[in-house]
């Protein structure tokens, strides 16, 4: 008997394989079941067989004829990463159409145990190399969405707030690196503007560590705000910072420095010529 | 020949750039400004900026050339209406003005001049 090929196999036996691999895959996919209709999974499975099928010759996935393999691999990793799927999960997708083809090699080759040795070797590498590409497109997938995350924690953590009229505070939280100052001086002017505040305070009590980039940016902020007609107090300044920040001879200029927001806001209202009293007791 | 107009308000001027400044229109208003300083006898100037997209190192230049200007003629100046974006940039580019006084705007500006010449003036 002539020895058959991978793609041969394939062809003789599509709607079997197809409906055995799509058997495994629901049995391995019980918790999820509900994520991912039959519908979407046997039009996947159906893709990939009819790639395999048309480029199972070619060892290397990473040749021209497999890019429409790798196009459906990457875009169903991205599927299910949406999902919530783990990447051994959307692999056992691929992995699990291992034992259907090992059977038909098997009963293919007959009483040729050798080619069916290479064959299902060969096969087997196949299914690994597309499993791991699968991984790899999940990785990329997830490393975009907590880059994602991280622009938009971003504009979270800097807001600005009206303490009084004309008086703003800005609590910054968390490390303050250039990205974040490039926000925050942009909130911090745009409120300038839209409030008409003469004044900022902006407390960083949340900021972990000065060093002289931190010192560099908030110095910088300052700088625009002035620009703007607003005169800046930093606050929120922890007794370690004030030691690192002389260690590191930071000139922090004609800048005013509070210890705490209270103080920060006490000065704020006396330069605004306001001052707070008790309501006399009436007689 | 274009000139930037210069306004009186009180006893400040009032000159608001609008277009690109050049070289010549540069020199036109310094001129003009010097001028109406000392036969206004005008003690402060406001230079508005608010139409400004784009500061760059010459514009900057120009600014802080008036003000030292009318600093030796013993008038005040102060920037008003920088836009955010302008002043991020400047900030960025190292360029922040310094001795050049700003305000939000024109009534800021005024307030401004006001208070600090009212702390050199007195009774004579």
């Amino acid at each position: 008997m002539a020895r058959l090929t991978l793609a041969e196999i394939i062809d003789r036996h599509e709607s079997e394989l197809l409906d055995e691999w799509l058997r495994r895959q629901k049995e391995s996919l019980t918790s999820r079941r509900d994520l991912v209709s039959d519908e979407e999974l046997r039009t996947d499975s159906r893709n990939l067989l009819s790639v395999l099928r048309e480029a199972a010759a070619i060892e290397d996935i990473a040749k021209p004829v497999w890019d429409r393999g790798r196009d459906l691999l990457a875009d169903l990793s991205r599927r299910r990463a949406v999902l919530g799927f783990s990447p051994n999960e959307t692999a056992t997708f691929v992995f699990s159409l291992k034992q259907p083809l090992f059977e038909r090699i098997t009963g293919a080759a007959g009483e040729d145990s050798k080619h069916a040795a290479e064959l299902i070797w060969y096969t087997s590498t196949l299914l690994d190399r597309l499993g791991l590409y699968t991984t790899e497109t999940f990785q990329k997938s997830r490393e975009e969405l907590i880059i994602r995350q991280q622009q938009e924690l971003l504009e979270l953590s800097t807001p600005v707030v009206e303490l009084w009229t004309g008086v703003l505070a800005i609590p910054l939280i968390g490390t303050l690196d250039s990205n974040r100052t490039q926000v925050v001086m942009q909130n911090l002017l745009e409120a300038i503007v839209a409030k008409g505040a003469s004044l900022a305070i902006i407390d960083i009590t949340g900021v972990p560590t000065v060093d002289t980039l931190v010192a560099q940016h908030l110095l910088k902020t300052v700088a625009a705000a002035r620009l703007m007609g607003a005169e800046c107090i930093i606050s929120g300044i922890r007794p370690q910072i004030a030691q690192t920040i002389i260690h590191i001879g930071v000139d922090l200029g004609s800048v005013i420095t509070k210890a705490t927001l209270a103080d920060a806001f006490q000065l704020a209202l006396r330069k605004a010529g306001l001052s707070v009293g008790k309501f006399q007791e009436r007689a | 020949m274009e000139r930037i107009p210069i306004l009186k308000v009180r006893d400040c001027l009032l000159v608001t750039i609008q277009v690109d400044m050049h070289d010549r229109l540069a020199m036109t208003l310094q001129d003009d400004l010097t001028e109406q300083i000392v036969s206004q006898r005008a003690r402060g100037v406001l230079i508005d900026i608010s139409a400004l997209d784009v500061v760059d190192s010459f514009i900057g230049r120009m600014l802080s050339n008036i003000a030292g200007m009318s600093r030796i003629l013993d008038a005040e100046t102060v920037v008003v209406g920088m836009q955010p974006s302008v002043a991020i940039t400047l900030v960025e580019l190292g360029l922040s003005l310094p001795g050049i006084r700003t305000a939000l705007n024109v009534d800021r500006g005024m307030d401004l001049l006001s208070a600090s010449r009212g702390s050199e003036d007195g009774p004579v």
